[in-house]
């Protein structure tokens, strides 16, 4: 666990009240946590604030930001990230998501980019791949919760959490990402039919990264079908993690964020 | 007081619960032998019309992919009693209206059975149980505002007579809306709608419309019913007659006890059988946020606990199951209606598993007979 837990802060984009993580110092980036939610005590966090200034928003409905009865969906997610890059001026932003928050991460391109200098999809959801009768990603609403967790953890024994040792807080925020989880992503599931199809406008520098390991949607029928979309994407895999590298292989994750920031430093 | 006869139209010959992990959602439907399901159909009808000559009331409710009720369409259902029954009122509890795509066609087919039954249609409105959300692929978060807008819009197609209208609603979208027939009642079928908590009651009782509770108990009831009242009350409106008040439970009338006793265990595997993982238990946004965390707490009152593991002892001690001689079903039924502050309409489940077709008509009678005269007395 980390040992210098900093509270999160808060701030207000275009009426909108969002919890946010703010760490570090220098080039922005921004991480968008997808269905897991934000952990404000992650590792992970700590490890990405040594490469710049990070900002970490709980999207509306997670963890504690407040719901909002005008933003349902996850285009609404991604404009509201785009007015946050705008009202605080942000430029040359890396922008970084995994699962659903690459999602929102992909929506945010395809619209404009003009702020980022790069961006980093980690194991992204938000495409549809296969024909109708195909179920791209599984039904985390219909399998049991340990399938869920094995499908989605390289290790689902470490990653068991123990809801007798938590706090009401902390449960209520874990019912909170699940609730705002159905309400990005129930239907159409975890996917915007439309995407696909504009991921080509993405002509940033983009990496791909994915689990080794994720059983959740695999590097080589998802993974690849996002690559061949997103023109001069490069794809790397991650060694000892599944569906969330940030939490099981934060250092190698941080790592490859470095190398990819670092390529375009001037 | 006025009673309702409902089953559940259920497909009891199960395989070993061994064999399946989910009694809803996801159990083949190989399992259904669709000659033996035409044969229940027709006696489940003859049952209710066997109800109807008896001076019973029709209830018909509809669920989605489960062996617990093969009642998909309930319009469906209620257009066959419309046509083969002549007086009794029929309710029908009810249309899960925010998981349904086109509200105007539910418009359209409440307003056929109205028509087809002259006029005999009560139409109940509910939310569905947790297990439709998987089986509809419908959105568990926000239900209640699609909900409303859903109701919205019906009533407004029950009630508009001068050609289309226009709707470009947050959830549903019908630009030309005129449906034909219109309702035989005038301005439209009276509603029911069912409540869980004191929010959904206070929405339901500022309409005022007929609130329902189906095996809430004691305590549950007499907070949604409490908070029905009080919500009139601080909107100035006039009290609700008993009329607005209905309650749901698992009824067998012997002429002993224990034969009453033995009629509600068989009833009660509609409770047993309902084997359902939590995955479709508690799909996400379903549940209020603070009972979803009591669940992982385990803390959640005794009732849940019941339908993990029912005995007809604990469900008969908190009023979901009403059984034995009808001296005791009498006091059982007025011990909840002392309870709650009074209701107007008993709601009986009164088919379930295994109660044959002579043993379903045996408790429909005894009931008629000898507890039924003393309710109506309840005005």
């Amino acid at each position: 666990m980390a040992t210098n837990v900093t509270q999160p802060g808060w701030m207000t984009v275009h009426g909108v009240r969002l919890e946010i993580v703010e760490r570090g110092q220098g080039r922005p980036i921004l991480w968008l946590h997808g269905e897991e939610g934000l952990d404000p005590g992650a590792q992970f966090l700590d490890l990405l604030a040594g490469q710049g200034s990070v900002l970490a928003p709980s999207h509306p409905g997670f963890g504690h930001s407040p719901d909002v009865a005008s933003i349902d969906t996850v285009d609404d997610l991604s404009y509201l990230y785009l007015d946050l890059l705008a009202e605080r001026n942000l430029r040359d932003v890396t922008v970084v998501g995994c699962s659903m928050g690459g999602w929102i991460a992909a929506e945010m391109a395809v619209k404009c980019s003009d702020r980022f200098s790069g961006l980093v999809l980690v194991a992204p959801l938000g495409i549809k791949v296969g024909d109708r009768e195909t179920r791209d990603i599984p039904d985390i609403f219909a399998l049991p919760p340990d399938e869920v967790m094995r499908l989605q953890y390289r290790d689902p024994a470490r990653a068991a959490v123990d809801h007798g040792q938590l706090s009401d807080d902390q449960l209520t925020v874990i019912v909170r990402n699940r609730e705002a989880t159905a309400l990005y992503a129930w239907e159409p599931y975890f996917h915007n039919p439309k995407l696909r199809q504009w991921l080509h406008r993405i002509k940033l520098p983009t990496l791909l990264l994915w689990g080794a390991d994720d059983r959740f949607v695999t590097a080589a029928y998802y993974g690849d079908a996002y690559r061949t979309a997103i023109p001069g994407a490069r794809f790397e895999t991650i060694a000892g993690a599944g569906h969330f590298p940030h939490i099981e292989a934060p250092a190698a994750l941080v790592e490859r964020i470095r190398a990819f920031v670092g390529e375009r430093k001037t | 007081m006025r009673a309702w006869f409902f089953s559940e139209n259920a497909y009891h010959l199960l395989p070993d619960p061994k064999e399946y992990d989910s009694i809803r959602v996801k159990l083949p439907n190989r399992y259904y032998d669709p000659k033996i399901g035409a044969d229940l159909y027709h006696r489940f009808i003859d049952e209710w019309r066997i109800a109807e000559d008896l001076g019973l009331e029709i209830m018909v409710n509809e669920h989605h992919q489960t062996a617990t009720n093969l009642n998909p369409s309930a319009a469906v259902v209620m257009g066959a009693l419309a046509r083969d029954t002549r007086k009794a009122r029929l309710l029908i509890l009810g249309n899960p209206i925010a998981n349904r795509r086109e509200p105007v066609r539910v418009a359209e087919e409440m307003a056929m059975v109205d028509v087809y039954s002259r006029g005999r249609l009560e139409c109940g409105f509910v939310r569905g149980v947790p297990y439709e959300m998987s089986a509809g692929n419908h959105r568990p978060t926000r239900m209640m505002d699609r909900f409303w807008e859903a109701h919205d819009l019906i009533v407004k197609a029950w009630t508009s007579h001068d050609g289309p209208f226009n709707w470009e609603g947050k959830y549903f979208h019908h630009r030309q809306v005129n449906i034909w027939p219109r309702p035989y009642q005038e301005p439209h079928p009276p509603i029911w709608i069912t409540a869980l908590s004191p929010s959904s009651a206070r929405e339901v009782g500022a309409r005022g419309y007929v609130v329902a509770c189906f095996l809430t108990g004691f305590d549950g009831t007499k907070v949604v019913f409490g908070s029905y009242r009080e919500r009139r009350a601080e909107l100035k409106l006039p009290e609700p007659a008993l009329d607005r008040f209905a309650y749901a439970a698992l009824v067998y009338v012997g002429e002993t006890d224990e034969e009453g006793y033995a009629g509600a265990r068989k009833l009660m595997w509609y409770l047993e059988s309902n084997k359902v993982p939590p995955q479709f238990t508690s799909p996400p946004g379903y549940h209020p946020t603070a009972s979803a965390v009591n669940a992982m707490k385990g803390t959640n009152p005794g009732i849940f606990k019941m339908f993990q593991k029912p005995e007809l002892g604990a469900l008969m001690e908190h009023g979901l199951v009403f059984a034995g001689n009808p001296d005791s079903v009498y006091r059982q039924i007025m011990k909840m209606y002392d309870h709650v502050g009074g209701f107007g309409h008993l709601l009986i489940m009164g088919q379930a598993g295994f109660l044959d077709h002579d043993e379903t008509v045996k408790g429909m009678q005894m009931f008629v007979r000898e507890v039924y005269p003393r309710l109506k007395e309840l005005a």
